[in-house]
């Protein structure tokens, strides 16, 4: 077993004093996207519940998801679920063991977040 | 001193594994359908619920709500090991991550019975 370090060595853990790299706001993203994905579940379990119990029901959640709330919320969830998506390949990538230098980190994590934004304004196209 | 700090299965690598296969399996999903509302925007009734009600979708749906509690297990758990911690909170940071964590357990339960309710009570 490891000896455990006894002396008080500085820790920083004042996000607000940390200047953040582009793959450490990917990563922080990645969880943020992925605890709002925990939380979509319910309203996306209920739609797929109420539209698929009856054809009245089905009407209910197509005329709810007219609404512009509906519309913002399912963009949301979208944009959650891009994110998480496009994160996920790229550590998946990085798991077969590509891309894992400092500079193909910081290339690959713009590429995630350039694919989101266009991904995301064809997704507001397509909405609305 | 941690002597087990594994989530789901019996050690951390089955974990790690279980996270990816979920995690593959979810994405083909995503993708299929959004490939499927992007062809077919506006479905009736009769056709989402000829989709939802087939067989072999009922199936994969099953394994996806299966994937998304282990895969979100996993992760939230993550989550919760690496920032309620007593380092970010003090002494009651380990009263409240295993209370965060039940209440994500039970969440995750209620995710799995209410959709497999959803996907075969209709068969």
């Amino acid at each position: 077993m490891i000896a455990t370090v006894t002396d008080k060595r500085p820790v920083n853990l004042d996000l607000t004093t940390i200047k953040f790299p582009l793959p450490a706001i990917a990563s922080i993203s990645h969880r943020i996207s992925g605890i709002a994905l925990f939380f979509a579940m319910p309203f996306l379990l209920w739609a797929l519940d109420r539209s698929l119990a009856s054809p009245e029901g089905f009407e209910q959640v197509r005329s709810i998801m007219a609404t512009p709330l509906a519309s913002l919320i399912t963009w949301l969830i979208l944009a959650a679920l891009m994110f998480h998506l496009l994160a996920g390949i790229r550590h998946l990538i990085m798991d077969m063991g590509w891309g894992e230098s400092f500079q193909a980190g910081r290339r690959s994590a713009a590429v995630v977040f350039a694919v989101f934004v266009v991904l995301m304004i064809l997704a507001g196209v397509w909405i609305w | 001193m941690v002597t087990s700090a594994t989530s789901l299965g019996r050690n951390g690598l089955y974990d790690w594994l279980m996270q990816r296969l979920t995690a593959v399996l979810l994405g083909l999903y995503t993708l299929g359908m959004l490939g499927f509302f992007l062809f077919c925007p506006d479905p009736d009734y009769q056709s989402w619920s000829g989709l939802m009600g087939a067989l072999p979708m009922q199936v994969v749906n099953t394994l996806v709500l299966l994937s998304i509690a282990a895969h979100g297990w996993v992760g939230l758990w993550t989550v919760a090991t690496d920032y309620l911690t007593t380092r970010h909170m003090g002494g009651p940071a380990t009263a409240v991550r295993l209370v965060v964590e039940v209440l994500i357990a039970l969440a995750l339960l209620v995710y799995v019975l209410w959709g497999l309710v959803m996907i075969w009570g209709g068969a």
